[in-house]
């Protein structure tokens, strides 16, 4: 095995053995033993990837090529981007992007605000009234209402049909909270108590001394956030029955799953795109912003889950 | 007033320094807590008000979204009318549960959701285990953080998304069923076959969160001491060997816990996941608890049943995570709420 040994400091993760040469006491493995662990490795790779890849190829396929493959396209062919400005022209999946966006745009601030504020307020055991707060916090972890109940409340409140209701009810999630109130607890105390020493009050320590320090911890938090509202898709069928205003999710359902028409796919002719490319592009919108972000935050949320997961 | 101030909110340190006992300023910290101890309630409000006012945004969300919901099953006792509202609505006792219980559209979603849960515990469960020792038997950093960002990656899907994707590589037009009739055979569509639903929802659920399981596995193995494999070594433990006597009682107590958890949240079988393809494949196969709440109270209009439904699967999962927590403590395991 001749192994380039890496520079330590590319090693990024401590969850990571920081090991890149086979150590002197291992024996070399069986060739059909690494064959085999190869093999395993490059299919889950491929089952991952390789239904992506043939939906996004379709998505960029004119007619013609997805015709001679019968349906979804593996080998390019003809390439044609008219799917995509079809959709994207104004129609019933613009609206529906738009709407995904301002939900997800909007209720991530919201969450992310109330949340740190939450996970700071309690991250000082002894505090005035901790263990009460605490406690009703984690209550919910074990009993939840259920789903006719909060329906009602929801009806009751007058949310049908306004975007509060795909935000509100699961604007905070205990979880978070509790992930990145243990990652607060961690910072050094000296720290802290030396500015309020210095007359800091607890508003100025969160935003100058906490926050600055935290940033890997709260961008995982936001994606998370960010992540479920984009793929959030029950709650607008319960909540939201106005359909020029559903998510993303919601027409992906109806124009991939249950076959409904794209409006302007039956107008067969000049410029119309296949049905299917329509289809696939739709797809490939819905997971677009999460392949944007994940390049960003992938490394940090390793760190970010094991925090929660050793401290909570 | 400042300098008792700061003795103040220093003493909240006492019980964040009490975890870490070898930190250096752990003696003066000692000192502190008797001060922790005086500081009245109204001392600790003056001094506290700030953090508290920071917490009750998301207390009134929890009150409002989460707490209020659990009275409103109080719907569960009446012949509740959205039109009447339910301060109005007759109490009809436990009418709602006797007629549940005796209902077999609720123990076919009983049998449905236990079915799954535990043919997922033994079909799916493993499979992050055996990815993680894959993968941490990899010796290459890069390759290794490349598949695991490759495999993390369906995690974040939707499970609109998931099952669409499984569609176009499953279903009746997917790529399976075009190379079979490319191939001359019948296609055939998994996607609506009730027989096989079983199989298509744990691989559905494989695909999309069994590379995020892995990450628990991963950093429990890292936290292995190299120097108990190089000593198996030296003492003539082979690979196998190693693996069983050092490698799978590291991750024992991961293992438990997360049985454990799973075993609390048996009657929470991927909600959105069902109802997706409850179409497809037919309510027989595919109807559990909460998909029955959703169409006998939501769909159908019986409120009050339909809640009665939902409580009862709320009150047997409390039990559930309960008991859990309990053989969790039985293992010498600390659980899942023992502290904090």
């Amino acid at each position: 095995m001749s192994t380039i040994t890496k520079p330590a400091a590319t090693v990024s993760a401590a969850l990571r053995r920081n090991k890149s040469s086979r150590p002197a006491w291992e024996e070399e493995p069986h060739p059909a033993a690494k064959i085999g662990k190869a093999a395993v490795l490059i299919m889950v790779v491929v089952a991952v990837l390789g239904p992506l890849y043939s939906i996004v190829l379709t998505s960029l396929s004119s007619q013609a090529t997805i015709t001679s493959a019968g349906g979804m396209v593996i080998v390019p062919g003809e390439i044609s981007l008219d799917a995509y400005s079809q959709i994207l022209n104004g129609g019933v999946v613009t609206r529906a992007v738009l709407v995904s966006v301002g939900v997800t745009v909007v209720g991530t601030l919201l969450s992310m605000v109330v949340s740190v504020l939450c996970a700071y307020g309690l991250s000082r055991p002894g505090s005035f009234a901790h263990t009460p707060l605490l406690f009703t916090l984690l209550l919910t972890m074990f009993f939840s209402a259920g789903m006719i109940p909060a329906f009602l409340l929801v009806s009751g409140l007058g949310l049908i049909n306004t975007y509060w209701a795909l935000i509100l009810p699961s604007a905070i999630s205990v979880f978070n909270i509790i992930i990145l109130r243990g990652f607060f607890m961690g910072i050094d105390r000296g720290i802290l108590d030396s500015a309020r020493i210095d007359g800091a009050s607890e508003w100025r320590i969160l935003s100058q001394i906490v926050l600055p320090m935290s940033k890997a911890v709260t961008a995982v938090i936001a994606l998370f956030y960010g992540v479920g509202y984009w793929n959030a898709f029950f709650n607008a069928v319960l909540y939201i029955n106005d359909s020029a205003m559903n998510p993303l999710q919601v027409v992906l359902r109806s124009y991939v799953l249950q076959g409904v028409m794209i409006p302007g796919q039956i107008a067969v002719g000049q410029g119309a795109a296949p049905s299917l490319a329509l289809q696939m592009a739709v797809l490939v919108v819905a997971v677009m912003p999460i392949l944007m972000v994940y390049p960003l935050l992938q490394k940090h949320f390793t760190k970010g889950v094991m925090i929660g997961a050793v401290k909570g | 007033m400042t300098t008792s101030e700061s003795t103040l909110t220093d003493s909240g340190v006492q019980a964040q320094a009490g975890r870490r006992p070898g930190r250096p300023d752990g003696a003066h910290q000692e000192d502190l807590s008797i001060t922790r101890k005086r500081a009245g309630l109204r001392t600790r409000l003056r001094r506290d008000k700030s953090l508290v006012l920071m917490t009750l945004p998301a207390i009134a969300l929890l009150l409002v979204f989460a707490y209020i919901p659990m009275l409103g099953n109080v719907v569960a006792f009446q012949d509740y009318s959205p039109f009447i509202g339910i301060p109005d609505s007759p109490f009809v006792g436990l009418d709602n549960f006797t007629r549940v219980l005796g209902d077999q559209g609720f123990w076919l979603a009983v049998t449905n959701t236990l079915v799954i849960t535990a043919f997922q515990l033994v079909f799916f469960f493993p499979v992050p285990i055996v990815l993680a020792l894959l993968l941490n038997s990899l010796l290459s950093p890069a390759l290794r953080s490349t598949i695991q960002a490759i495999v993390y990656l369906p995690h974040f899907f939707s499970w609109v998304l998931v099952v669409s994707v499984f569609q176009q590589v499953l279903g009746g037009a997917g790529l399976l069923s075009q190379s079979l009739r490319a191939h001359g055979w019948q296609a055939m569509d998994i996607m609506t076959n009730p027989d096989t639903f079983l199989f298509l929802i744990t691989s559905q659920a494989i695909w999309k969160d069994a590379g995020w399981g892995i990450i628990v596995f991963l950093a429990a193995l890292s936290a292995v001491d190299q120097e108990q494999y190089e000593a198996a070594a030296v003492d003539g433990a082979n690979r196998w060997r190693r693996m069983w006597h050092v490698t799978l009682p590291a991750l024992r107590s991961v293992v438990i816990l997360l049985l454990i958890l799973r075993l609390g949240d048996a009657l929470s079988v991927g909600f959105e996941q069902l109802i997706l393809q409850r179409d497809a494949v037919g309510a027989q196969a595919s109807e559990v608890l909460d998909t029955f709440v959703y169409y006998t109270g939501v769909r159908n209009g019986d409120w009050g049943y339909a809640a009665a439904a939902g409580l009862i699967k709320g009150l047997v999962s409390l039990a559930l995570i309960l008991g859990a927590n309990k053989l969790a403590h039985l293992f010498g395991e600390s659980g899942v709420y023992s502290k904090s």
